[in-house]
């Protein structure tokens, strides 16, 4: 499992996902502190290319062997590729969770909506208080 | 519930905290659910060897002449049959078949028996216990506080605890009062050939008071800290029965495929509705099932058969050693058949499974 860090160029949401946003489009993940409360994870449960996700609404699963966890949209777009290799590989969410362990690439239908995310300063300082 | 009451602590709790482990409420017991992770723990028991602090599970102690009548009332199985030194699974049932809980039950004198219990069950058995124990001439005793209780299990198991013995070990179903050496010298260990992961291994009992010291010495030896998570996906593999998921009071033995451990004509509390159950069938079973395709089934998810609801997962997980989901689910008794193709529906999403036969995975058949 890959040691705790939340990278400065990402946009954070309060639901422990991430967004690495260029231009009007984006690729989602789920942050360190969200895979380490799952666990090791053994399925990924993608939506489909061309799917339309909104932001705060859950758009993916991930499961643990004991447990299942929605996966929240920080932004909301229309999916354009889904990361296949976690099909065979889904514990790269937890070894690589802002690089291999990437879950979707979308078009953003509303790319001013990355200005209610959280920078890492103030996700972090959502962390502290979580715990 | 759980929340607003003081959780119990095992004599194992400080260990817990120090290795890391994470701790959930459970059964009304602060337990560790997993240390460095499920899959590692799981396939430490199926390759070497892992150790489980069961000590939240209860004992009762029944003792004198009459023991062996009481207990022959309230168990399912023939206790006549048992020797000193045997182990027996068993089911405690209801007048009507439903089940009150499912134990193990040793022999440990001529007229003294152990049975342990499930942790949700504890106080529930017990009075169950001594309600009924009135018309017999013996003791009921509640032996909860006096045991701490250790799962050593996997194919290194024996030899581990071996190690720590000043005398051999009991053989599968049979449980020996063992000396145990090194810094340990001078405790005396009940070591029962039982366990709930289809693995070879023992089960130790000893006094609180040393459950620290034997932990120590069972992990130094190489036994890996497992914990309920992996506890519950090794046994659900090998299609062992967790009270509560798989059977409760509202199903009885031969329904939840237990009827091999209950002996009617010993006249056992239930053992009319068991017989007439046996007799008659039961409108469903209960079978382990496997995922031909993708996703993971959950306790409550509902089976489909050919397209139309018949039962529902009592349990479900991923499985470490097979790498798909597999569980086990009450359905129809006409669709129950191995090698049935039906559909769990997880979360919205209808999933491809196929009833196999048990157990799901054959630790007796393991590639070495």
């Amino acid at each position: 499992m890959a040691a705790e860090s939340y990278p400065e160029d990402l946009k954070y949401h309060p639901e422990h996902d991430w967004a690495r946003i260029e231009g009007d489009q984006a690729t989602f993940g789920i942050t360190w502190y969200a895979q380490d409360a799952l666990g090791e994870v053994v399925f990924f449960e993608p939506p489909e290319v061309g799917a339309t996700i909104s932001k705060d609404s859950a758009y993916a699963e991930v499961e643990s062997v004991k447990a299942v966890s929605d996966v929240y949209a920080p932004l909301s777009g229309e999916v354009t590729e889904v990361n296949e290799a976690l099909a065979d590989n889904p514990e790269r969410i937890n070894e690589d969770p802002y690089g291999e362990g990437w879950l979707v690439k979308v078009k953003l239908s509303d790319p001013s909506e990355a200005d209610q995310l959280l920078d890492v300063d103030a996700y972090k300082n959502l962390l502290g208080s979580d715990s | 519930m759980e929340s607003t009451t003081a959780l119990r602590h095992t004599p194992l709790f400080d260990r817990h905290v120090t290795a890391g482990a994470k701790l959930v409420p459970f059964a009304g017991w602060e337990m560790p659910v997993q240390y460095e992770g499920v899959k590692e723990e799981h396939l430490a028991v199926r390759a070497s060897c892992g150790v489980f602090d069961v000590s939240h599970m209860g004992e009762i102690q029944t003792e004198g002449p009459g023991a062996q009548a009481l207990l022959q009332r309230l168990l399912s199985n023939d206790v006549s049959k048992l020797d000193v030194g045997d182990a027996q699974y068993s089911v405690l049932c209801k007048e009507g078949g439903g089940i009150l809980d499912d134990l193990f039950t040793y022999r440990l004198g001529e007229d003294s028996y152990l049975t342990v219990t499930n942790a949700a069950n504890h106080e529930k058995d017990l009075a169950w216990f001594e309600r009924h124990a009135a018309d017999f001439e013996c003791t009921v005793g509640d032996r909860l506080e006096s045991w701490a209780m250790l799962a050593v299990q996997g194919p290194d198991a024996r030899g581990i605890v071996a190690g720590l013995a000043e005398a051999e070990l009991p053989p599968r179903m049979r449980a020996e009062r063992v000396p145990l050496a090194g810094d340990l010298d001078g405790v005396t260990a009940l070591v029962c050939g039982t366990g709930y992961t289809g693995e070879d291994g023992v089960e130790i009992l000893v006094e609180p008071g040393a459950a620290e010291r034997l932990w120590d010495a069972l992990v130094a030896a190489g036994a890996v800290p497992a914990g309920l998570a992996a506890r519950d996906t090794l046994r659900t593999e090998v299609c062992f029965h967790l009270y509560g998921n798989d059977m409760d009071e509202s199903r009885n033995p031969i329904e939840a495929g237990l009827g091999w451990c209950c002996k009617e004509d010993t006249g056992f509390i239930g053992a009319e509705a068991v017989a007439k159950a046996r007799s008659e069938g039961t409108a469903e079973k209960l079978v382990p099932f496997a995922f031909t395709g993708p996703g993971i089934p959950r306790q409550g998810n509902q089976v489909l058969v050919g397209g139309e609801p018949a039962g529902e997962v009592t349990s479900g997980t991923f499985s470490p050693s097979l790498e798909k989901g597999i569980g086990m689910a009450y359905v129809r008794a006409d669709a129950a058949e191995p090698g049935t193709e039906i559909e769990v529906d997880v979360r919205g999403k209808r999933r491809a499974a196929r009833i196999e036969s048990r157990p799901l995975y054959d630790p007796t058949k393991k590639e070495s």
